[in-house]
């Protein structure tokens, strides 16, 4: 398997791409993954399910901008150089 | 014929007197130059060869003399003795430049910083001498343009060119430190590269044969934890960082041996490793994260820690290029134990030991069970990853 940073790079803008488009509403509660779900209960030792829910949160937050910017650059470029 | 053995060789060779191999020569020898011409010419190179013998001669006792007086009698006496000729006065000024950066990074105090980090536990530490280098050099140019006036640069237009490129040297080099250590904790880097030889062979013997030891914390200084230089058990990033380059150049010479060898196979050899290398650094980062183990691994404790393997790699590669299949697995194996004991003894004291701080909560009987996990998982993952990354390279 021989990786480029190139496939390094596509591979990252891929995996926050999927994590970007789990939505709220639709597909969140449903599953029983919603932000109000994690928060259980308030001891000093959160547990793994309400830590990755946290860490989707907060990558759906912080990332949604620069995602928009990222994945326009990656359209175009993919159009030109193919 | 001449009777200076210079210019009897020149003559000689223009006058083909050097015994003629085949025919082709001889008929060749006959087509070129005339006599008359071949003569002007090996003249003209004896009179530039018995130049140079003349400068070489006069340099030859400008170096010996150089080692035993100072600099500005030197100057003056060859300033005295040439008369101005260029060639020589272009190098002596070349010569007092070097000569007065170093005296000045040697007397240099150390300027400011952590005393700890830069004691000088061997000769000349090399954040200090290249900061002296630096500062020296803007100062060592200032100098010799102001001091000696025409003879650094006979043009002081060139003088005063070469001290603002000089400055503007410096601002570039600020300018991007300052964006630097705006990602990167530039006094964090340096407390990884702050290792001397005795470190690292003592931890080169422990990735290696990590039984013997018996004291696995690391010890602290104050509230900080000590450098390389103290502690040996101490991460640092020398070892990784050499170690992969050493890799990369074994690939290169196994690839070679082989027959299978072109420069891209190199970079992408380079670049797998370093893949390799951010996906566990990224997996280890996760994973501590969701587990929520509050220990005081930063990313680079992670990343030194990662960067080990690499010297487990070579020893199994030496192995295998050295004494075949055999000698390849064998290496491996050993590497490989040797690699999960280091990590799991050093990790247990970082992730195991978080344990004691953390209140005792409900969830709290999980946690022992899935720090170790973790900490066997990353054992486990170093042995599949040298195999991976270097069985296609022995046969």
């Amino acid at each position: 398997m021989a990786f480029t940073l190139y496939s390094l790079i596509q591979a990252a803008i891929l995996c926050v791409n999927a994590v970007a488009v789990l939505h709220e509403e639709r597909f969140l509660s449903k599953v029983g993954w919603g932000a109000d779900q994690g928060i259980g209960g308030f001891g000093d030792e959160p547990g793994i399910k309400s830590q990755l829910l946290n860490l989707v949160r907060s990558v759906r937050t912080v990332m949604r901008v620069p995602l928009i910017i990222v994945n326009s650059v990656c359209i175009v470029l993919l159009l030109l150089f193919g | 014929m001449p009777c200076n053995p210079i210019i009897l060789r020149y003559w000689r060779r223009t006058h083909s007197l050097l015994p003629i191999q085949n025919v082709k020569q001889a008929t060749l020898a006959q087509t070129s130059r005339t006599n008359r011409e071949r003569e002007g010419l090996g003249l003209r190179c004896a009179a530039l060869d018995f130049c140079g013998y003349f400068l070489h001669f006069r340099l030859f006792f400008w170096k010996k003399i150089h080692c035993v007086t100072k600099q500005n009698i030197l100057i003056d006496f060859f300033k005295f003795k040439s008369g101005g000729s260029s060639h020589l006065v272009m190098d002596v000024p070349h010569h007092g430049y070097r000569a007065t950066a170093k005296s000045r990074a040697r007397t240099a105090p150390p300027a400011g910083g952590n005393p700890l980090l830069f004691e000088d536990t061997s000769s000349p530490s090399p954040p200090m001498a290249r900061h002296g280098y630096y500062m020296s050099g803007a100062a060592g140019a200032g100098a010799g343009g102001g001091g000696d006036g025409g003879t650094l640069f006979r043009d002081p237009v060139a003088s005063a060119a070469m001290m603002y490129g000089s400055s503007l040297a410096f601002q570039g080099k600020d300018m991007v430190n300052k964006e630097i250590s705006r990602f990167v904790s530039m006094n964090k880097l340096k407390y990884f590269f702050a290792v001397d030889t005795k470190y690292v062979l003592k931890k080169l013997l422990l990735l290696l044969f990590p039984y013997a030891h018996q004291d696995w914390e690391v010890r602290y200084h104050r509230d900080t934890p000590l450098t390389p230089r103290h502690d040996v058990n101490a991460p640092d990033l020398y070892i990784p960082s050499m170690a992969f380059l050493t890799y990369i150049l074994l690939t290169g010479m196994a690839l070679g041996m082989q027959r299978r060898f072109s420069p891209e196979v190199l970079g992408l050899c380079a670049s797998t490793a370093l893949v390799w290398v951010i996906i566990e650094v990224v997996a280890l980062m996760l994973g501590l994260y969701v587990l929520s183990v509050h220990s005081d691994l930063s990313t680079f404790d992670l990343l030194a820690f990662s960067g080990y393997k690499y010297v487990g790699m070579i020893f199994a590669m030496l192995g295998g290029l050295m004494f075949g299949r055999n000698g390849y697995f064998l290496s491996l194996a050993w590497a490989s134990c040797a690699l999960m004991y280091f990590i799991v003894r050093s990790l247990r004291m970082k992730i195991l030991s978080s344990l004691s701080s953390d209140s005792m909560g409900p969830g709290a009987s999980a946690r022992p069970q899935l720090r170790l996990y973790i900490t066997m998982a990353t054992a486990t993952f170093q042995p599949i990853i040298i195999y991976w990354l270097t069985s296609h390279l022995v046969r």
